[in-house]
């Protein structure tokens, strides 16, 4: 579905993507995860042919969007990271519009309307004005109107950014089906839970380039032990503290809020730790996500 | 079960294939069609009232005793005079109007530019689009203006016909180099500059209320570079039918040429702006 060989983007001096290889194939959830900066969305805006190739060839549905763009969107439905609705027009309305810019017909739009606005769930506000509409709807309604024109691919910038967790879920849910139905997605996100939620393979990315690359199961067993511990000590304990607590696990990070123990067997590093004396004022065994392997290939956290 | 899942459509069911594809830029004007439909009975009782408030104020009243003075301007009753060139200052207004606030809302504020770039359209299209959608308006005004002035007796040949598309050409002299200005901004605070040291001075000195040879020379030939005088001359001579060919066609020929011009430079700044 995409091909990127050595793919660059730069902006005068500065280079946002410094030349990646990827491929993604048809049907597949793939997943850009990184910090903000990282040079995601600047990918993402390559992949959907809005932003010129800087260097490298990418190739997508076998198309080169430096000739052939239009032909591409045509076949691709974009969430981008900042919604793009029409404001004073309602909800309905919207999918019309967009629906016509693919030159489909008025009735067609108007039934395909209907069901993605049930699958929306914003069936009861199809005749309101979009503008007062929470951001979880707004998130929604970008999304199905990306879905209008039935679309091969859908890219999604950081779809659940900005969301409370029960408009993230939902939005999880539409997308997980989504999938089911074969639709291929591309997702950026900084979130690690969401990125777990929904990508079949992804690559982690920092400073334009691909810290790794694989499913979130095979990084977080290729990068990260079975279960972290987290110690939090009183403000300024952890410096005097981590020496100690580090000799107890396989690897350790210490963050500015706490200290984090690496290990197969959370619950005998907590024993071991109180039998050290060490007191800390609370304590969480859990299992390794993504962040802890985002931690580990840059020494950075994700979410500042 | 959810109800939503059981509505669910297939993927890969597809849109029937149209026999004719609309343009691209066509489907750009559009969507400013759509928008249009939220406001048109406003927008055209405004069309209305303006051209009957100004023509019955300084065209009837103030005429009146222009005409008692003078005899009228250029062998014509002050009204006769007046109104082509207010429809020709009118259409400057429309053109610089909807290509400032407009524009800069559909690059920053409601992204309409990219909600169309996210589809098939290109940036090009998006431009012709938004310039076409424009000119489209300005028909609209200048037959609701024309009719108006024909209700006052201003019209006095069947050339004022002409004054149809010279009236939407003299608005897209303006619309074109606006909408490539527009689209290099990043605040709205130049578009008040544009109007208090661009539309207001040109209005009032543009041969709209008095010939331009009343203004010292300097003015004179400054006036002569502006488009609205321009526009103004040829709609004053297609109502009044005085037309001199050539020098109409020539009047018609430089406006054409902003218009070119404006074009070509909103290709460039339009794709500086939004392709990156």
């Amino acid at each position: 579905m995409v091909e990127a060989h050595r793919l660059e983007k730069r902006f005068g001096d500065f280079v946002a993507v410094d030349g990646v290889d990827f491929t993604i194939e048809a049907g597949e959830s793939f997943g850009f995860l990184g910090p903000n900066g990282a040079g995601k969305t600047s990918t993402m805006r390559m992949i959907s042919c809005i932003s010129p190739v800087s260097g490298g060839t990418l190739r997508v549905m076998g198309m080169d969007p430096a000739t052939q763009g239009a032909q591409i969107r045509a076949r691709m439905g974009l969430v981008p990271q900042e919604d793009s609705l029409d404001l004073d027009l309602t909800v309905l309305d919207n999918l019309m519009i967009y629906g016509r810019y693919f030159d489909m017909p008025k009735k067609v739009i108007r039934s395909r309307a209907d069901q993605l606005l049930e699958f929306a769930q914003l069936t009861d506000r199809a005749h309101d004005r979009v503008d007062p509409l929470s951001g979880g709807m707004k998130r929604r309604l970008t999304i199905a109107r990306a879905l209008i024109s039935d679309p091969d691919l859908l890219i999604l910038d950081e779809p659940t950014t900005g969301l409370d967790p029960q408009a993230r879920h939902l939005l999880w849910d539409r997308l997980y089906r989504l999938k089911q139905q074969g639709v291929t997605l591309v997702i950026t996100t900084h979130y690690m839970d969401e990125a777990e939620q929904l990508c079949d393979r992804l690559v982690v990315m920092d400073k334009g380039r691909f810290a790794a690359e694989g499913s979130p199961r095979a990084l977080i067993e290729q990068h990260a032990t079975k279960e972290v511990v987290e110690l939090r000590f009183r403000p300024g304990q952890h410096e005097s503290v981590a020496p100690g607590a580090a000799e107890l696990a396989e690897r350790h990070e210490v963050l500015p809020d706490r200290i984090l123990l690496y290990t197969d067997d959370g619950d005998a590093v907590l024993e071991a730790v109180a039998a050290k004396g060490l007191a800390p004022q609370s304590t969480l065994v859990r299992r390794s996500t993504l962040e802890d392997v985002f931690l580990r290939l840059t020494g950075r956290t994700l979410v500042d | 079960m959810s109800r939503a899942e059981t509505l669910l459509f297939e993927h890969g069911e597809l849109v029937p294939a149209r026999r004719m594809a609309t343009p691209m830029w066509l489907r750009a004007a559009r969507y400013w069609a759509y928008q249009y439909k939220r406001t048109w009975r406003s927008s055209i009782f405004t069309s209305f009232l303006i051209p009957v408030l100004y023509l019955t104020s300084m065209g009837v009243a103030l005429g009146s005793l222009i005409d008692k003075h003078s005899h009228g301007v250029d062998g014509v009753t002050y009204v006769a005079y007046l109104a082509p060139g207010l429809l020709a200052a009118t259409c400057m207004q429309i053109g610089v109007n909807d290509t400032t606030w407009p524009v800069m809302g559909a690059i920053k504020w409601m992204r309409t530019y990219l909600a169309m770039l996210a589809g098939p359209l290109d940036v090009y299209d998006v431009l012709l689009g938004h310039l076409a959608w424009v000119a489209a308006r300005l028909g609209i005004v200048v037959t609701i203006y024309l009719a108006v002035m024909a209700a006052f007796g201003t019209v006095l040949s069947p050339w004022a016909l002409l004054a149809l598309p010279a009236g939407v050409l003299t608005g897209m002299s303006f619309a074109a180099p606006i909408a490539a200005f527009s689209a290099t901004q990043d605040t709205d605070t130049a578009f008040s500059t544009i109007y208090r040291l661009g539309v207001v001075p040109l209005f009032l000195f543009s041969g709209t209320f008095f010939p331009i040879s009343q203004l010292p020379h300097l003015l004179e030939y400054l006036a002569y570079i502006t488009p609205l005088y321009h526009g103004v001359a040829l709609c004053r001579d297609l109502t009044l039918g005085h037309v001199h060919l050539w020098v109409d066609l020539g009047h018609a020929a430089y406006l054409c040429a902003w218009v070119g011009a404006g074009y070509a430079l909103g290709r460039r700044t339009f794709s500086r702006r939004l392709v990156v």
